[in-house]
């Protein structure tokens, strides 16, 4: 089994509702060209205090949940910003899965897009996981992905939705851009007959630089 | 069969149907920013891939650009790692032959702000770009969402999404927004009744007469934030506001061609007897003032209502204590009243003319309180421009406010306009997250006239009172 058939390992519990991107990844973390360096940034205020020391508090600073590779958590995890630098750095972080109720919806399809995997599951199991994790004994989860269960450490069993599509995505990893290039013609098709009945959506901003 | 606006521009740029849920969207036009492009131009370039259609991409910096109140052709980014980010987006729209707004240009602002007010967005268009503000382009009936970076890396290549199609939700808003009130204050009430995940998979179509009375600049204030609500898109249906607002500003077409537009334009609209997923219905006169007292968009209240006791759901307890003690706020308090140390007016929610004009009326001939500090940040160039012809930044300047150039700025502080922990600020911006303006730093979103009120006073009030002061 690869490692985008099962997720096993060590989940960390995290229960806050609406974590947003701007915490999950802030600001002075975002100045890269490149995708590199951003393990350090991830939940850095929640992780670190304002010296930029470990807040020996906080979940992911104890001993028991060093290198977790999953996180519990609340609804609506990722909301807010766009930057796609929040999944990067989880990746970065070695987390392969996040356990919520919801996800906000550019964070999901960002995750999506790098084979991040997102499990939803209700707000009572969710709630009831976390409970579970949060004794370090039975912190040990298992995402089978292809039979779509969460399995804990006791044995016990619960199912999730994954979409076919996204259960493709995240265990085979399409590439995209290909897939869609390969219908080329249908995109020039349709630009010709979109731009013939709505000709004000044509956009044609001139090539030349703007600078002073 | 009956469709939804949403449904129609949907249909109108599908390329081809991917699977039962999913669509390749096409994108009329595609906006970039330097901080969320640099990898899609490296993952192109790692493939051998070119931009698809060059003339449909604008480039424009506005996350890190600095907005000292220095002449714009000696506009300059000082901090390292965010003048490589700059002068790399330059060489990537460069390369590509994109047209990019950068940072000593005339236009330079918010882009959000930028690509309506230059004619770029028309009822009907679908509008992508790696910022979630872009559900802006609702209010002039184009839809507009944000994507992710691997997104705008598919979008230059194809010109197309791989798109999951949302669900309906339908906001009517009966009534009329009282004086001292503004569309952010709607915005602010609804996302207070709804939810931070209220809307979260929907698309959301305002209408009623509450929304047909505000300006093409208040539905912008109202779809740029209907996202902190969830949502995946925010529309209104082309008016007569929306076509007096469009025809004003594009600027390659004949008249003639917008004229036989804006007809089409009055088509765009959800059929009537079109079938929503959700409706919600709200009375825009039972709207006050709004501001927030935590740290998610959904936790704000009238300002004369006190916040909320303590939830007895264990995980919305905790999450609101932990908000509460972040913001130094306790559960019963007060928000009139509250001492504040920074007032912000900007973001691609509140910098545009009409939201100086506000802040504008309600300062004229006051002071900022001396223990404030209050800065004005323009959306953009035009923006700016505008408010130095009309008189409004000598009124602003002469009341103690700061005058800056353009940017996003403050609002999520990826500049050197950053809080300092502690420090409370009035801001007009969309985002009260814990350490958005700065870490520790304490933001109330509120509307610009409420935000002129707090600087004047050097605490949060009630504008609705200033405004009799006046």
């Amino acid at each position: 089994m690869s490692r985008h058939e099962i997720v096993a390992g060590t989940a960390a519990p995290l229960p806050l509702n609406n974590l947003d991107t701007d915490q999950i990844m802030p600001k002075q973390f975002l100045f890269g060209i490149d995708k590199s360096g951003l393990a350090r940034g991830v939940l850095y205020d929640l992780r670190t205090d304002a010296s930029g020391s470990p807040r020996q508090d906080f979940v992911l600073n104890q001993p028991a949940y060093r290198g977790a590779r999953m996180l519990i958590t609340g609804a609506n995890f990722g909301c807010g910003s766009s930057r796609e630098h929040a999944v990067w750095g989880l990746q970065q972080a070695g987390f392969e899965a996040v356990i919520a109720p919801s996800f906000g919806e550019i964070f999901y399809f960002n995750a999506l897009n790098n084979r991040l995997l997102l499990v939803t599951l209700d707000a009572s199991i969710v709630a009831a996981l976390i409970d579970l994790v949060s004794d370090p004994a039975k912190s040990q989860l298992t995402i089978d992905v292809e039979r779509q269960r969460v399995v804990t450490a006791d044995g016990a069993e619960y199912p999730f939705d994954l979409p076919a599509r996204q259960k493709r995505m995240f265990v085979e990893g399409l590439d995209m851009i290909e897939m869609t290039l390969s219908d080329a013609d249908a995109i020039g098709a349709y630009e010709a007959r979109h731009y013939a009945d709505h000709p004000w959506m044509k956009i044609d901003l001139p090539k030349q630089q703007r600078a002073a | 069969m009956a469709q939804t606006l949403y449904q129609k521009i949907v249909g109108s740029h599908t390329v081809f149907r991917i699977d039962e849920q999913h669509v390749a969207l096409y994108a009329d036009l595609h906006i970039m920013n330097e901080y969320t492009s640099p990898q899609a131009f490296a993952g192109l370039a790692e493939k051998n891939l070119s931009v698809r259609c060059p003339e449909k991409q604008m480039g424009i910096v506005d996350h890190v650009i600095p907005t000292h109140p220095v002449a714009v052709d000696k506009r300059t980014i000082r901090i390292d790692a965010a003048a490589h980010q700059a002068a790399n987006f330059t060489r990537n729209c460069q390369k590509h032959g994109i047209h990019l707004f950068d940072v000593t240009d005339r236009e330079q602002g918010i882009e959000h702000v930028v690509a309506p007010e230059i004619g770029l967005i028309r009822p009907g268009m679908v509008v992508l770009c790696g910022d979630s503000h872009t559900t802006t382009y609702g209010a002039l009936g184009a839809l507009g969402f944000g994507i992710g970076t691997s997104e705008v890396e598919h979008v230059l290549a194809t010109q197309t999404l791989v798109y999951k199609v949302a669900r309906d939700m339908r906001i009517h808003v009966d009534g009329a927004l009282a004086e001292g009130t503004t569309s952010k204050d709607l915005v602010l009430y609804i996302i207070s009744k709804i939810g931070a995940q209220g809307a979260r998979g929907y698309a959301v179509e305002y209408s009623g007469p509450a929304i047909a009375a505000l300006t093409a600049e208040a539905r912008m204030t109202l779809c740029n934030m209907t996202v902190e609500a969830g949502a995946r898109g925010a529309l209104i249906a082309p008016d007569d506001t929306t076509i007096s607002y469009v025809s004003g500003r594009i600027k390659d077409l004949p008249q003639a061609d917008i004229v036989a537009a804006a007809a089409q334009w009055k088509q765009l609209r959800s059929d009537a007897d079109a079938a929503f997923d959700v409706t919600h219905r709200f009375d825009a006169s039972a709207v006050a003032p709004f501001v927030t007292w935590g740290t998610s968009p959904d936790q704000a209240i009238s300002i004369t209502d006190r916040i909320p006791a303590l939830s007895s759901e264990p995980l919305e307890r905790h999450n609101a204590s932990k908000a509460l003690s972040y913001m130094g706020l306790d559960a019963g308090e007060a928000i009139d009243g509250l001492a504040i140390d920074h007032v912000f007016i900007g973001s691609c929610t509140n910098a545009r003319i009409e939201d100086l004009r506000a802040v504008a009326d309600v300062v004229r001939g006051r002071k900022v309180a001396p223990s404030v500090r209050a800065m004005v940040v323009p959306g953009s160039g035009m923006v700016r421009e505008q408010a130095e012809r009309e008189g409004i930044a000598n009124t602003l300047i002469e009341a103690g406010f700061e005058w800056r150039q353009p940017g996003c700025s403050m609002c999520l502080a990826m500049n050197d306009d950053i809080l300092q922990p502690g420090q409370r600020c009035a801001s007009t911006t969309n985002r009260n997250f814990e350490g958005r303006q700065g870490r520790g730093a304490r933001t109330h979103l509120m509307s610009p006239a409420m935000a002129a009120a707090a600087a004047l006073a050097g605490r949060i009030v009630d504008v609705r009172k200033e405004i009799k002061h006046v």
